[in-house]
C-alpha cells in the first residue's frame, strides 16, 4: 500500500509555531524586564510582533496542510 | 573567502552572544531537519525517489530549492559586505547576472533537460555527444562539488568561530554530520525538502534587518542621504550610472564585462548548465512545473537584495563604526566589511529574533552543503561509477551507492574543508576551477541543444578547448599581472573583472572550436537527436492552458519587473 507524505509545508508549519511562540515569549520578558544592553529600535518591541506573525504563518501552515486535510 | 580566515585571527572576542532562548532555535532547528530525512527514508526506495525526489515536485517546492541551492550563508554575508563594499552594484549578480538566464532556462531549455529524461546534466551530454564528453564534465562536476562543499563547510565554522565564538572542529563536525545523516537516509527528496525549509527560514530571519533599518533610516531617501553624508562623492545608490568607465566605479569594472560577460556567460553557466541547480528543477513533477520552477525562483532571486544587499547599504548609511577591509581590520583590530550582516544582526535582534537569525546563517550554509552532496552523489553514481565500474547491477545496488556517496561526500569535503584549513590560499584554486570548467560548459550545452550539425568531436573538443583556455588564461595573469590589460581589457581591472572577461574570452573559445571540428567531422542523425535538439523534438503546446496559468505569461510578468527595477535604480 502506498504511504501518503505529509506535505513540508507542514513541517514548516510546525517550526514556525513553535519559534513564534518562543521568541514571542522572549520579547514580552524582554519588554517586561528590559535588559541593560538592549538593542537599537528597542521601543518597536520587534521580537514582539515578529512572533506573533510567525505564529499566524505557522498556524496558517499547519491548518492548510494537515495530513488529514490533504489525503 | 581569505578573508575569513584571516578574520579568526583578527577578532578578539566574539561579534554576539546567545542567551538560552536562541540556544533551544538552534537545536530544534537541527532536531526537524533530522527527523524529515529519517521521516523521508520510507519514501525512498528506488534510484528515481533517492535521485530524482520521485520527479513529482510541484513547481513552487522545485523552485524554491532551485534558489535556496544557491542562497548560501556565506553568499548572504560575502554580498552584504560587498554591498558596504561597493554600494548597489552588487545588486547586479542578483539581477542581470541572474534573471535573464533563469528565463531563459525555464522557457527554452528546460524542455530539453526534462523530456530526453536525464538524470544529470552529464547525463545530458551522453545522450548528446557520448560518453567521453559525459566523463569530462562527471568528474569535473565531482570534483567542484566536495571541493565547494569542503569549502562552504569551513567558512561556515569561520563565520561561527567570528561571530559567536564557537570552536572550528565543533562547527564543521555537527553541521556535516547533520547533513550526511539526512541526505543519506533521504537522498534528494530530503535535499530539497530541507532546502524549502531552509528558504524560510533564511527569509524570516534576515528580513527583519531591512525593516526595521528602513524605519531607522527614515525610509530609502532618508537612507540615501545618510549614506551621502557619511560618504561624500561616492555614488552607492546607482546600478548602472558609473560603469561607463573602468576607473568611476569601485568594482573597477566596465558595462560591458557585467552585460557580456557576467549577463551573457558566466550568469548563464552557472543557472543553465550547473547540476547543482539544475537537479532540482529536473525533480519536478511534469513539463509545466519544470519550466515554472526557474520562473518562481527568479521572481525570488529578484527580491534577495532586499534582505543582502540593503542591510549593506543600511550599515553604510547607520553603522557608528566604519569598517574596512580584511587587511587593515587585521592590521588595526577593527571591524571589516565582512562583519556587516552580524554587525546588523546584533544591532536589532534580541533574544529570540538572534537565535533566528543565526538559524538562518546555518540553515544558508547547510543548505548549500546538502546541494552539492547531493549532486555529487548522483553524478558520480550515474555518470562515474556506472559507466566505468558497473554498467548494469539492480536499482537497489545504486541506491546503495548513492547513500554511501553523500556520507563519502561529505567525509571528502571534511578532508577539503581541514585542507583548506592549512592552506588557506586553496580557497583562489578552487573558485578558479569553477570559473574554469562552467563558462565553456556553457558553449558545449547550448550548441548541443539548438544547432543540430553539432557531432560528438566537436562537444569533446570545444568543452575541453575552452576549459584549457581558461586554465591558460588564469595561469598568464598569475605569472604575469600585467597580462590583465589583454584578458580583462583594462588594467584597472579587478579580480571580478577578470572573471568575466576570462569567462566570455573561454565561452568564444569553446563555441568557436565546436563549431570548427563539427563542420569537419560526422553529426548525428536526426533520429538520435529526438527529445534532445531543437527542430528534432516536439515540444507539447500550451494553447489548450489558460494564459494566466502559461510559463511564459510569469516569465514576461518577471521581465517586466526586471527592467522596471533596473531602470528605477539606474
Amino acid at each position: 500500500m502506498q504511504q501518503h507524505r505529509i506535505s513540508i509545508w507542514f513541517f514548516i508549519g510546525i517550526l514556525l509555531g513553535i519559534y513564534g511562540i518562543l521568541i514571542l515569549g522572549a520579547g514580552i520578558n524582554e519588554m517586561l524586564h528590559p535588559s541593560e544592553y538592549s538593542v537599537k529600535m528597542a521601543y518597536l518591541h520587534a521580537g514582539i510582533w515578529w512572533g506573533a506573525l510567525l505564529i499566524i504563518l505557522g498556524l496558517i501552515y499547519l491548518i492548510k496542510f494537515a495530513p488529514r486535510k490533504t489525503e | 573567502m581569505l578573508f575569513l580566515a584571516t578574520a579568526v585571527a583578527s577578532v578578539p572576542s566574539k561579534l554576539l552572544s546567545l542567551r538560552a532562548v536562541d540556544f533551544a532555535i538552534i537545536v530544534l532547528y537541527f532536531l526537524l531537519v533530522l527527523t524529515i530525512g529519517w521521516y523521508l527514508k520510507r519514501f525512498t526506495k528506488t534510484g528515481e525517489d533517492f535521485f530524482m525526489a520521485g520527479r513529482e515536485m510541484t513547481a513552487w517546492i522545485a523552485g524554491l530549492s532551485f534558489l535556496a541551492a544557491n542562497l548560501g550563508a556565506l553568499e548572504l554575508m560575502g554580498w552584504a559586505a560587498s554591498a558596504y563594499q561597493y554600494g548597489i552594484l552588487a545588486t547586479h549578480w542578483y539581477w542581470i547576472g541572474a534573471i535573464p538566464a533563469m528565463l531563459f532556462l525555464g522557457i527554452v531549455m528546460m524542455p530539453f533537460y526534462y523530456i530526453c529524461k536525464t538524470h544529470s546534466v552529464p547525463g545530458y551530454l551522453q545522450k548528446r555527444y557520448g560518453d567521453s564528453t559525459r566523463l569530462l564534465s562527471g568528474i569535473c562536476f565531482a570534483l567542484m562539488t566536495i571541493f565547494m562543499s569542503g569549502v562552504n563547510m569551513y567558512s561556515m565554522a569561520i563565520v561561527m568561530k567570528v561571530v559567536l565564538g564557537w570552536d572550528i572542529h565543533f562547527s564543521i563536525w555537527v553541521s556535516s554530520i547533520t547533513v550526511a545523516i539526512y541526505v543519506a537516509l533521504g537522498g534528494l527528496l530530503s535535499a530539497i525538502f530541507n532546502e524549502v525549509l531552509q528558504f524560510m527560514l533564511i527569509w524570516l530571519g534576515a528580513l527583519l534587518i531591512p525593516i526595521i533599518g528602513l524605519i531607522e533610516a527614515g525610509g530609502w531617501s532618508g537612507m540615501v542621504a545618510r549614506i551621502q553624508h557619511n560618504f561624500p562623492g561616492g555614488d552607492y545608490t546607482h546600478l548602472w550610472r558609473t560603469m561607463g568607465d573602468f576607473t568611476a566605479n569601485p568594482m573597477g569594472i566596465h558595462w560591458t564585462g557585467i552585460v557580456f560577460g557576467l549577463g551573457l556567460v558566466v550568469s548563464p553557466g552557472y543557472w543553465m548548465t550547473d547540476f547543482l541547480v539544475v537537479q532540482r528543477v529536473l525533480a519536478a513533477k511534469d513539463l509545466r512545473s519544470a519550466k515554472m520552477a526557474p520562473i518562481i525562483g527568479a521572481a525570488f532571486k529578484m527580491m534577495v537584495p532586499l534582505i543582502v544587499i540593503l542591510p549593506g547599504l543600511l550599515g553604510l548609511a547607520l553603522l557608528d563604526v566604519k569598517l574596512v577591509g580584511e587587511t587593515e581590520a587585521v592590521a588595526k583590530g577593527l571591524h571589516s566589511y565582512n562583519e556587516v550582516l552580524p554587525l546588523m544582526l546584533a544591532r536589532y535582534c534580541g533574544p529570540g529574533l538572534m537565535g533566528l537569525g543565526i538559524t538562518a546563517l546555518i540553515a544558508g550554509f547547510m543548505s548549500g552543503m546538502a546541494g552539492n552532496v547531493s549532486a555529487f552523489a548522483t553524478v558520480w553514481t550515474y555518470d562515474i561509477y556506472k559507466p566505468l565500474f558497473r554498467k548494469s547491477a539492480a536499482d537497489s545496488h545504486y541506491v546503495k551507492m548513492g547513500r554511501w556517496c553523500a556520507i563519502l561526500g561529505v567525509l571528502a569535503s571534511i578532508g577539503t574543508a581541514y585542507t583548506v584549513m592549512h592552506f588557506g590560499s586553496i580557497m583562489d584554486y578552487v573558485q578558479a576551477l569553477f570559473s574554469f570548467f562552467i563558462a565553456p560548459l556553457l558553449g558545449t550545452v547550448l550548441l548541443g541543444m539548438f544547432w543540430k550539425r553539432t557531432s560528438a568531436a566537436g562537444g569533446f573538443w570545444g568543452l575541453l578547448a575552452g576549459t584549457v583556455s581558461s586554465i591558460g588564461m588564469w595561469a598568464w595573469v598569475t605569472a604575469d599581472p600585467s597580462a590583465l590589460r589583454y584578458i580583462a581589457l583594462s588594467e584597472h581591472a579587478k579580480a571580478m573583472a577578470e572573471n568575466m572577461y576570462r569567462g566570455l574570452w573561454s565561452f568564444i573559445v569553446c563555441v568557436l572550436v565546436t563549431l570548427v571540428v563539427s563542420l569537419y567531422t560526422k553529426p548525428k542523425s536526426e533520429s538520435e537527436l529526438v527529445g534532445l535538439v531543437r527542430g528534432c523534438t516536439d515540444i507539447p503546446s500550451e494553447r489548450d492552458i489558460p494564459l494566466i496559468k502559461r510559463p511564459i505569461f510569469w516569465a514576461a510578468a518577471v521581465a517586466i519587473v526586471f527592467v522596471v527595477l533596473n531602470i528605477i535604480f539606474w
